[in-house]
C-alpha cells in the first residue's frame, strides 16, 4: 500500500542516550540532500540529562513551515515515559506506529488506532560492533518514506566523520539493517522526488537566521546574557562575529547587556541582543533609555511560554504586551515580528536597517517555536537596504543632536567628530541635549521621536497580505504557518478567505491596514496567547466596522491547521 | 571525635551506616528512574531495602534508650563520606549494571574494613564480638555481589556514549 | 492541654525534610550531596519545617526548594536574596535559608549579594558552586577560571578576574564565612548548622561539581581539604587567610561578631488615626 503525499509527518521518540535528536537531525540533513523541504522541531522531558525526548519532523516537496495537525509515522526507540508527548504526536487510523520488539507502545499511542509494526531495533543494533538502535531507526524510517540510501550515507560520513572510520561505519550498518529489516514496509510512505534538485537548499534554525540577519544588517557588537530559548542566537553569534571582525560580550546580566549595547551604539558600531521575556522585562527601562536618547539598538526577544520563569522550553506568543506597552512613558519604538524561519533572517536585518534609520530601539518578536526549529529552505535572498545611520560627520558651529524639523531623523555625530559634542540624555532635553523640563522642548521632541517612526515608508513588507473573500484571518509571528495551511485546505474545499499577517507591529500603519481589509466583512484573529494580546491590539490600533471574532490559545500545543479550519468553519455557518 | 569503646556507641555507628547506606541507595534508585535506566533503577532500589532490613536488625539491639543523638559528623569515619555509602558522584544516567553493582562492592568492602578496624582496636569485648560478627556478615554481602555482578557484561568502550546533547530547561 | 513524656512527638529524621519530589539533576550532580546536608542540618537543628524558608533564583541548584518539605520560593534569576531578605525582616522567627548557583549569586545577583553582606539579616545563604551556568548548557560563570575554553560565548575563555566569593562575603561584611564540599555531606551538613546557628548573614560556599558540562569537577574530591586553621573572629586574619586561598580549603573561615540587622516590625504601636495629626489645621 503505497501513496504519495504532498508532506510527511514523522516522530522518533526514545529516554537516555538513545539519540532522538541526533537521528532527527541526520533524517532532515538527508531529506535536504534529496531536494526535499522539511522542518524538525524538538520536545523532551524535565531532566537536563537521560530524559525521554522527541524529534518531530515534516518533510515535504513544497516548503513546510507548519506543524501538522497529524503524524504519519511514530517511531519509538523505547517507550520509557514517552506517553508524555502524546499531545504533541497526534496519530490517528492512517498512522504506523513502530516499536522494538518486545516494547508495548503505551496505550495513548494505540488508541489512535494506528497500524503497528514491531521491529527488532535493540536487537539488530546489539548485533552490529558499534552499532546504535537511533541508526537503526534512521534506516528504517528513510526505508519507509522511500528516502534513497545514498543521501543518509552521505549524512552520516559528514557528520559522524571526526568521530573515525568505525563510528562511521557501525552507524552505516545500523542504517542498513533498519532498511533491510524494513524491506517489506518500503515505500509505504513516500514523497515525490524533487523536479529540480539543483536549487540552493540551507539548513537552518530560527535562532541561527535571526543571527545571520543582524550581521547582514550590519551589526558588529552584541552582549550577551544567556537565557533559554534565545541562548542559541548568542552561541552562534559569537565565533561569526569574530570572522567577520565583530565581537561578542558575556555580560553579567541583561541590565548590563543591554546598556552596553546603547555604549556600543553611540560609538557608532550597530548592536544587537537576544533574550526571552524574562530578560525583556529587566531590559525595559534601558529600552527606554535608548528611545529617549535616540541611540539605535536592536533587542530580539524569543519568546516563551510565560508569564514570569514560566515554561522556557516552549512557545508562545504572549510578550506582544511588554514590546508595544513596556516602555514607561510615551516612548514611541520599532516592533517587528518574523513570520516563519526563513523570514527571522528577513526581518531581524530590516529590523538592524530601521533601528539604525530611525535612531531608535527595535524590538523583534521571534518564538521558541520559530527559534528552536531547524527548517531546510530555500537559500534566502540577499536584501539590500540603502539607507543606514544618519551621520553627522562635519564640524558644525551650534551643532544640535536633537534638532527638530525635517523628517525628524536628526544627523548622529559620534565621539571623535570635533566640534559636534554633546550629551544624550534620558532626561527630556532641548534640541542641543540639555535637559529640559520645558512644555515645549517635550513637546517637541516627543513629536520628533513619534513623527520620524510615523513618517517612514515602510513598504510592503509590513505584513503579509494573501488571498482574497470577506472573511479575513489576521495573525501574526509564528501564527502565520497553520493559518496559510488552514486557508489552502478551505481554498480546495471552495471556501475563500484571505490573511493579514503583520510584519510590523509599532508603529501601526492605520492606511494600509485599511487597504488589506478593504471588503472584509468578519475577520478571526488567530494567535498563541491566553489573554488575546493580539486581539486587544487590534480593537486598540485597528478598530473596525466590522465583527472580529478571537482564536486565542496559550502554549505550550501548537496551532494546528486543523483546529484554525474547524474554527473557520463554525464561524461561517453561525 | 567520638571514639566506639561501649556497645551502645558501637550499634549507634553501626545503624547510622545502614541508614545513610539505604538512604542513599534510595536517592539512586530515584535518579535511575528519573533517566530512564530501570534495570539499575531496580537494582539500587534492591539494595536500599536490603541496607533497611540491615538497619532495621540493628535497631532491635538497641536495648538503651537512652543511646545520645549523635550528628552524622561526629562520627569518626576515618575517610570523609560513611563506609558503606555509595559517593554521590560516582553515578551516571547511562551507567550500566555492572557498573553500579562495582560501587556497591566498594562500599560493602570499606564497610568490612570498618567494622574489622573496630574489632581490632581497644573495645568492650561485646563489642569485638559483634564487630566481627558485623564484619562477617559483609563479607558474605562482599561474596554475594561479586556473584549477583558476574551476570551482567562489562561495559563497553562507549557507554557514556549519548549523542544528543544536554537539555536547557530554563 | 498536656502531654505525658512518653507522647512525645518522635524526633524529625533528616529524611522527613524531604518533600519527595524527585530531582531533575543529572545522576553524579553534587547538588544531591547538598540537598542531604541541608535535611543533616535542618534534623540537627531540629527545626519545625513549617518555620523554615528556603529561597532560591534560578538555576540548577534554585530548583532545591521543591524538593525540601519545608515553605519554599522559587524566585527570578539572581533576586532571592532580597526576597529572603523582605521575608525574614517581617517574620523574623523564621529560619530563613536562601540557595542558589554561581552564576545566579555571584553575576546577575552580585549587587545584591553584595548588599545582603552589608545588611548582615540573619539568614544564611549557599551557594552550590560549579563554576558553570549549567541550566542554560554550560556557559561560563563568574567564578569561572579565566582559561576556560568550552563555553560557547567565551570560545577563548573569559580572559577576565574570576568572582572571589569569600573575599567579597568578607569585603562587605558577612558575619559567617565557610567553604564546604559536596563530598563530604557530613562536614557540609556541620557547616551549615554552625551557620544557622550564627546570628547575622552566614555565607556558605559549597563546592559541587557539575558532571555534565564540567566533568573534570569529579577529581575535585581528590583536592578539596580541611583549612589548617580554625575559624577567626578577626576580619585581618581572615582576610590574610584568604590571601592563600585555593578555592580547595574547606571549613568555617569567619565567624564575625556583628549584631543581626533586624528592625522593629509589628511591635506595640499606635493607630492609624493618631497620623491625622500631621495635617490636622486646627484642633
Amino acid at each position: 500500500m503505497s501513496r504519495i503525499a504532498p508532506s510527511l509527518s514523522v516522530a522518533i521518540v526514545g529516554s537516555g542516550g538513545s539519540g532522538v535528536m541526533t537521528a532527527g537531525s541526520l533524517l532532515l540533513d538527508a531529506a535536504g540532500t534529496v531536494g526535499w523541504y522539511g522542518t524538525m522541531t524538538r520536545s523532551s522531558g524535565p531532566q537536563i540529562r537521560g530524559g525521554e525526548a522527541a524529534a518531530m519532523l515534516r518533510l515535504s516537496t513544497e516548503p513546510v513551515a507548519s506543524p501538522s495537525s497529524r503524524f504519519d509515522i511514530l517511531l519509538g526507540i523505547d517507550w520509557l515515559n514517552a506517553e508524555r508527548f502524546a499531545a504533541e504526536i497526534p496519530l490517528d487510523r492512517g498512522s504506523l506506529l513502530i516499536g522494538d520488539a518486545g516494547a508495548t507502545p503505551p496505550a495513548v499511542f494505540t488508541g489512535s488506532g494506528a497500524r503497528t509494526l514491531d521491529l527488532p531495533l535493540s536487537e539488530l543494533a546489539r548485533g552490529i560492533e558499534g552499532g546504535r538502535a537511533n541508526m537503526v531507526a534512521l534506516g528504517i524510517i528513510g526505508a519507509l518514506i522511500g528516502m534513497p540510501m545514498d543521501s543518509l550515507r552521505s549524512v552520516l560520513e559528514r557528520y559522524l566523520g571526526k568521530k573515525g572510520a568505525s563510528a562511521v561505519a557501525a552507524s552505516l550498518a545500523g542504517v542498513d539493517a533498519g532498511a533491510v529489516n524494513a524491506a517489506g514496509e518500503a515505500g509505504a510512505f513516500s514523497l515525490d522526488t524533487p523536479e529540480d534538485a539543483s536549487r540552493e537548499l540551507w539548513n537552518i534554525s530560527g535562532n541561527e537566521a535571526a543571527g545571520l540577519g543582524a550581521l547582514r544588517g550590519g551589526v558588529r557588537f552584541v552582549a550577551a546574557y544567556p537565557i533559554t530559548p534565545a541562548t542559541e542566537v548568542l552561541e552562534w553569534l559569537a565565533p561569526s562575529l569574530e570572522k567577520i571582525g565583530g565581537v561578542l560580550v558575556q555580560a553579567e546580566d541583561e541590565l548590563a547587556s543591554v546598556n552596553q549595547l546603547i555604549g556600543a551604539s553611540f560609538g557608532g558600531t550597530p548592536s544587537l541582543t537576544a533574550t526571552s521575556g524574562p530578560g525583556l522585562a529587566l531590559m525595559t527601562e534601558s529600552i527606554g533609555l535608548a528611545v529617549a536618547s535616540e541611540t539605535p539598538i536592536v533587542v530580539i526577544d524569543v519568546m516563551r511560554g510565560g508569564p514570569s520563569t514560566g515554561i522556557p522550553t516552549k512557545s508562545e506568543q504572549s510578550d506582544l504586551n511588554i514590546a508595544i506597552y513596556g516602555l514607561h512613558g510615551d516612548a514611541p519604538h520599532l516592533v517587528l515580528a518574523p513570520v516563519s524561519v526563513a523570514d527571522c533572517l528577513f526581518t531581524t536585518q530590516w529590523s538592524v536597517h530601521l533601528a539604525e534609520t530611525l535612531q531608535t530601539a527595535a524590538i523583534v518578536l521571534t518564538d521558541q517555536s520559530l527559534g528552536q526549529t531547524r527548517a531546510v529552505i530555500d537559500r534566502p535572498a540577499d536584501v539590500a537596504f540603502v539607507s543606514g545611520r544618519s551621520i553627522q560627520t562635519q564640524t558644525v558651529t551650534g551643532y544640535q543632536r536633537y534638532a527638530v524639523g525635517g523628517n525628524g531623523i536628526s544627523p548622529m555625530a559620534l565621539p571623535g567628530t570635533p566640534g559636534c559634542q554633546h550629551t544624550a540624555d534620558g532626561l527630556e532635553h532641548s534640541p542641543s541635549g540639555t535637559p529640559s523640563s520645558r512644555a515645549e522642548d517635550h513637546l517637541q521632541q516627543l513629536d520628533k521621536r513619534r513623527d520620524k517612526l510615523a513618517g517612514h515608508d515602510y513598504g510592503d513588507h509590513w505584513a503579509v497580505v494573501e488571498g482574497e473573500g470577506e472573511l479575513a484571518v489576521i495573525t501574526w509571528g509564528s501564527s502565520l504557518a497553520p493559518v496559510r495551511e488552514a486557508l489552502a485546505a478551505l481554498d480546495r474545499e471552495g471556501i475563500q478567505a484571505r490573511v493579514v499577517a503583520p510584519r510590523l507591529l509599532l508603529p501601526v500603519q492605520p492606511e494600509r491596514m485599511r487597504q488589506a481589509l478593504d471588503g472584509v466583512t468578519r475577520a478571526l484573529v488567530v494567535e498563541q496567547s491566553h489573554g488575546a494580546q493580539f486581539f486587544h491590539y487590534l480593537q486598540a490600533f485597528y478598530p473596525q466596522p466590522f465583527e472580529l471574532q478571537s482564536m486565542a490559545q496559550p502554549g505550550p500545543l501548537p496551532i494546528r491547521p486543523q483546529d484554525v479550519v474547524e474554527r473557520i468553519k463554525n464561524m461561517r455557518t453561525t | 571525635m567520638k571514639a566506639i569503646t561501649t556497645k551502645a556507641e558501637f550499634l549507634v555507628y553501626a545503624l547510622a551506616i545502614e541508614e545513610e547506606a539505604s538512604e542513599r541507595y534510595a536517592v539512586f534508585a530515584d535518579q535511575m528512574e528519573t533517566t530512564n535506566n530501570p534495570e539499575v533503577a531496580g537494582l539500587f532500589r534492591k539494595m536500599e531495602q536490603l541496607e533497611n532490613e540491615h538497619a532495621r536488625e540493628i535497631e532491635k539491639l538497641i536495648e538503651d534508650a537512652n543511646v545520645p543523638h549523635i550528628n552524622p559528623w561526629e562520627l569518626d569515619w576515618g575517610d570523609d563520606d560513611q563506609p558503606e555509602a555509595v559517593d554521590f558522584s560516582d553515578t551516571h544516567y547511562l551507567m550500566t549494571p555492572h557498573q553500579a553493582l562495582s560501587l556497591v562492592l566498594k562500599a560493602e568492602k570499606r564497610a568490612v574494613k570498618f567494622f574489622s578496624s573496630v574489632a581490632k582496636g581497644d573495645v568492650d569485648e561485646d563489642v569485638k564480638r559483634l564487630a566481627s560478627e558485623f564484619a562477617d556478615e559483609e563479607r558474605e554481602h562482599v561474596a554475594w555481589v561479586k556473584k549477583w555482578r558476574k551476570k551482567f557484561p562489562r561495559p563497553g568502550e562507549d557507554w557514556a556514549e549519548d549523542m544528543d546533547p544536554p537539555n536547557a530547561l530554563e | 492541654m498536656t502531654e505525658s513524656a512518653s507522647k512525645q512527638q518522635a524526633p524529625m529524621k533528616a529524611k522527613d525534610y524531604k518533600s519527595g519530589i524527585k530531582p531533575v539533576w543529572c545522576p553524579g550532580c553534587g547538588d544531591f550531596s547538598v540537598l542531604s546536608a541541608m535535611i543533616k542540618a535542618m534534623a540537627a537543628l531540629q527545626l519545625k519545617p513549617e518555620n523554615v524558608a528556603v529561597i532560591s533564583g534560578i538555576g540548577c541548584s534554585s530548583r532545591i526548594p521543591a524538593y525540601l518539605n519545608v515553605y519554599g520560593f522559587h524566585a527570578v534569576h539572581g533576586r532571592a536574596l532580597p526576597v529572603g531578605i523582605g521575608l525574614k525582616i517581617t517574620r523574623p522567627e523564621l529560619t530563613v535559608l536562601v540557595a542558589g548557583g554561581d552564576g545566579d549569586g555571584f553575576s546577575i545577583g552580585g549587587n545584591h549579594f553584595m548588599q545582603a553582606c552589608r545588611r548582615n539579616v540573619d539568614m544564611t545563604y549557599i551557594v552550590m558552586d560549579n563554576q558553570v551556568y549549567g541550566m542554560t548548557k554550560g556557559q561560563a560563570s563568574p567564578t569561572t577560571e579565566p582559561d576556560w575554553e568550552r563555553g560557547k560565548l567565551t570560545p577563548h575563555g573569559t580572559r577576565i578576574n574570576p568572582f572571589y566569593p569569600l573575599v567579597v562575603a568578607l569585603a562587605s561584611g558577612a558575619n559567617f564565612i565557610a567553604r564546604a564540599s559536596s563530598s563530604d555531606p557530613n562536614g557540609a551538613a556541620r557547616v551549615i548548622t554552625e551557620a544557622v546557628q550564627h546570628p547575622g548573614f552566614s555565607f556558605v560556599q559549597i563546592m559541587s561539581p557539575c558532571v555534565t558540562f564540567r566533568p573534570e569537577q569529579r577529581d575535585w574530591k581528590k583536592i578539596v581539604r580541611p583549612a589548617p586553621v580554625e575559624a577567626t573572629s578577626d576580619p585581618a586574619a581572615a582576610a590574610r587567610r584568604l590571601m592563600t586561598d585555593d578555592s580547595f580549603f574547606l571549613g568555617t573561615l569567619f565567624k564575625g561578631e556583628r549584631v543581626a540587622f533586624q528592625p522593629e516590625f509589628g511591635g506595640q504601636s499606635a493607630p492609624v488615626t493618631e497620623l491625622d495629626k500631621d495635617f490636622k489645621i486646627n484642633s
